[in-house]
C-alpha cells in the first residue's frame, strides 16, 4: 500500500487552475520526484500536501487516513513534514537550538514552564545526530543567521528531518546551491534515501535523475506523466512539453 | 516581530547581575527611608514595585512573544478591585486577595486572549485595547464600588490573619518579595521548554508549524500567565494606595506600562523593571522642576528610542562591548 496517496487534487486561484486533478502514490521509502516548468505549480502542489494551503477539491491520504482537512502541525505531528524553498529558520536560535526545539516537538509536551530546557540531553544529543546527517554539527553553536546559504539549506533538511518524519516534502532543496556544493547535498540526501518516502521537487535535473525512484512531470497544474527516470527520458510528451528544451539548447 | 536578541546564556547571566543589583538596591530602601526621615520613600518605593511586576510580566508577552497587549491596565485593575470586592464581603487575607485577583484575570485573559490571538500586528493591539476600555467602563459603572470615583479601602489586606501590612515597610518588603519571586518564575518559564516555543513564535509562527507546533495554545497560555501576573501588582497598588478606583486600568495605564518596557528594553524581563524604576522616578523627579513635566519626559522618550532602540539594557550593553 502507499504510504502517501493524492487523489484527484485541484486549486484554482480566481480563473487561474493552478492544480488540475493531481493524484499520485508514494510507496514507502520511495523517492517520488516532482519536475515541471516554472509556474507549473509545483510549490502550491506542496502546499497542498503539507496542509499550508487548502485544495478546493480532492484528498490527501496518509498511510490510508484521509489528512486533508488536518492543520500543517497536526501533518507533522502524523510524519508529513516539509522544508521550504526559500529558507524558514528561526534566526536568532543558534544552529543546535534550530534542530532541537524541531526533536522536541516531537518528544514530550513543550507546556513544561520550569526546567531549563537548554540542559535537556537527550533533545540535544538527538538534534547533533540529526545535524550530523546534515553534515552541519561543526557549526552547532553558531547563530544561525550567520550561516552561509548553503549552510542555511542544510539546516533547513536538517529541521525536517529532526522532525522524524514518515513522508518528507523537500521543496527545491538544492535552491541556489551548485557546484561542489550541491553534489555534496545530492550525496547526502541519496544517503538517506529509503528511510521515508520523499516527494522531492527540484529542478536540478542531474539531481532528480539521480535520486528519483519515480518521477511525475507536471505541466500547468496537470501531471503529464509519471514514470522511471527512463520512462520518463524517453516519453516523448514530455520531451516536448519540457525536457526537449534543455536537451535542444 | 520584536527586534530583540534571544538571551544568549553569557548575556542573560550580566542581565541577572543587573537585576540583583536591582533588587539590592529595593531592598536597602528602607534604611535610606529611615536615615532620611522620608515616609513617603517607602510609598513610592512600593508602588515602582507593584509596577516593575506589571511591566515585567507584560514584558513575558511583549518581548517574548511578540504580542503588543494595549489592554494590560485592566490586570492591574482587577487586583486593586479584587482587594475591594472580598474586602467587601469581610475576606481580608492577602493570600486569598492574589488567588481571587489571579483566577478573575485568567478567565478574563482566556477569554480575551482566545479572541484578540486571531489577529496580529496593529490589529492585535487595537482589540487589546478595546477589550481593556470594556473592563474599564464595567468598573466605572459599578455603582457599589464608587464607579468613576472608585472607593477608599477600609485597611489593607491581612496577612496571615496580622495587621502587618498596615506598616509601610512591610508591606515594601512584601511587595519586593513577590517581584523577586515572579522574577525567578518568568526567568525560569522563558529558559523552559515553553519558553523556547514562546520565543520561536515571535521569531517565525510558520516555521513553529512546520515542525508541528501550532502556536495558538503556547501564545494564549503566555497571555494568560502574563495576566495572572499582573493582577498582583494590581493587588499591591491598591494596598499602597488604600484606595482602589477604575483609573488603575484605563488605556493611558497600559500605554505607560508599553513604555516602561520599550524604555528598559524589550524582551529580557531585567530592563522592564527597569524601565518602571526610570520611568516612575523621572516622573516624580521632573513633576516636581515643572507641571509640564510630560513634556521633558516625552523629550527624554524621543533621546533615548533614536540613541538607543533597545532602551536601558541596549545601552549598557553598548557600554560593556565598548570597554572590552
Amino acid at each position: 500500500m502507499s504510504l502517501l496517496s493524492v487523489r484527484n487534487l485541484c486549486k484554482t486561484y480566481g480563473a487561474l487552475e493552478v492544480t488540475k486533478d493531481v493524484s499520485f502514490d508514494v510507496a514507502p521509502g520511495e523517492l517520488h520526484a516532482i519536475i515541471g516548468p516554472n509556474g507549473a505549480g509545483k510549490t502550491t502542489l506542496i502546499g497542498q500536501l503539507s496542509g499550508q494551503i487548502a485544495p478546493a477539491s480532492g484528498a490527501v491520504l496518509l498511510d490510508g487516513r484521509d489528512v486533508t482537512g488536518r492543520s500543517m502541525a497536526e501533518r507533522v505531528r502524523l510524519g508529513l513534514a516539509r522544508s521550504f524553498q526559500i529558507t524558514s529558520i528561526l534566526p536568532r536560535f543558534t544552529v543546535l537550538e534550530n534542530v532541537a526545539v524541531a526533536v522536541q516537538a516531537r518528544s514530550g509536551s513543550s507546556f513544561r514552564f520550569f526546567a531549563p530546557v537548554a540542559a535537556e540531553a537527550a533533545l540535544n544529543d538527538d538534534a547533533y545526530e540529526v545535524l550530523a546527517k546534515a553534515g552541519l554539527n561543526h557549526r552547532a553553536d553558531v547563530r544561525a543567521s550567520a550561516l552561509s546559504h548553503g549552510e542555511h539549506r542544510q539546516l533547513e533538511l536538517a529541521i525536517a528531518l529532526a522532525t522524524q518524519p514518515r513522508v518528507l516534502l523537500l521543496d527545491e532543496p538544492l535552491a541556489g546551491i551548485g557546484g561542489q556544493e550541491a553534489g555534496a547535498f545530492v550525496q547526502r540526501l541519496a544517503a538517506l534515501k529509503g528511510r521515508f518516502a520523499t516527494v522531492l521537487i527540484e529542478h536540478d535535473m542531474d539531481a532528480v535523475f539521480a535520486l528519483a525512484d519515480r518521477i511525475s512531470v507536471l505541466v500547468y497544474g496537470e501531471i503529464i506523466a509519471t514514470g522511471t527516470p527512463d520512462e520518463i527520458r524517453n516519453d516523448a510528451k514530455v520531451r516536448a512539453a519540457y525536457l526537449g528544451d534543455e536537451e535542444a539548447a | 516581530m520584536i527586534g530583540t536578541a534571544t538571551p544568549a546564556p553569557a548575556r542573560l547571566s550580566a542581565r541577572l547581575w543587573l537585576a540583583l543589583l536591582i533588587f539590592a538596591c529595593f531592598a536597602a530602601l528602607p534604611v535610606i527611608a529611615a536615615v532620611t526621615d522620608d515616609p513617603f520613600l517607602l510609598l513610592i518605593g512600593t508602588r515602582i514595585l507593584a509596577y516593575a511586576i506589571a511591566a515585567m510580566a507584560l514584558d513575558l508577552i511583549l518581548g517574548y512573544g511578540a504580542m503588543v497587549s494595549f489592554g494590560h491596565a485592566a490586570y492591574l485593575g482587577f487586583g486593586a478591585y479584587a482587594v475591594a470586592i472580598l474586602n467587601s464581603v469581610g475576606v481580608t487575607d492577602l493570600v486569598l486577595h492574589i488567588a481571587f485577583a489571579v483566577t478573575i484575570s485568567a478567565v478574563f485573559a482566556a477569554i480575551t486572549g482566545a479572541i484578540s490571538l486571531r489577529t496580529r500586528g496593529v490589529y492585535f493591539i487595537m482589540i487589546t485595547l478595546a477589550f481593556g476600555q470594556m473592563a474599564y467602563f464595567f468598573f466605572v459603572s459599578l455603582s457599589a464600588f464608587g464607579g468613576d470615583d472608585g472607593t477608599p479601602l477600609p485597611a489593607r489586606s491581612t496577612l496571615f490573619g496580622s495587621q502587618a501590612l498596615e506598616d509601610d515597610r512591610t508591606l515594601f518588603y512584601v511587595a519586593l518579595g513577590l517581584l523577586i519571586a515572579l522574577f525567578t518564575l518568568a526567568t525560569r518559564i522563558v529558559g523552559s521548554r515553553f519558553g523556547r516555543v514562546l520565543i520561536g513564535t515571535r521569531e517565525n509562527p510558520v516555521r513553529m508549524e512546520a515542525i508541528g507546533l501550532a502556536p495558538f495554545r503556547y501564545q494564549l497560555t503566555a497571555f494568560v500567565i502574563s495576566g495572572c501576573m499582573t493582577s498582583i501588582a494590581g493587588v499591591i497598588l491598591a494596598n499602597q494606595a488604600e484606595f482602589v478606583s477604575p483609573a488603575f486600568m484605563n488605556w493611558h495605564r497600559s500605554g505607560e506600562l508599553i513604555v516602561m518596557v520599550v524604555l528598559g528594553g524589550v524582551g529580557n524581563l531585567t530592563g522592564a523593571i527597569g524601565g518602571a524604576v526610570v520611568a516612575l522616578l523621572l516622573e516624580d523627579w521632573l513633576a516636581v522642576l515643572t507641571e509640564h513635566w510630560r513634556l521633558l519626559f516625552g523629550v527624554f522618550l524621543i533621546v533615548m528610542v533614536l540613541y538607543s532602540p533597545h532602551g536601558i539594557t541596549g545601552a549598557l550593553d553598548r557600554i560593556a562591548r565598548g570597554r572590552r
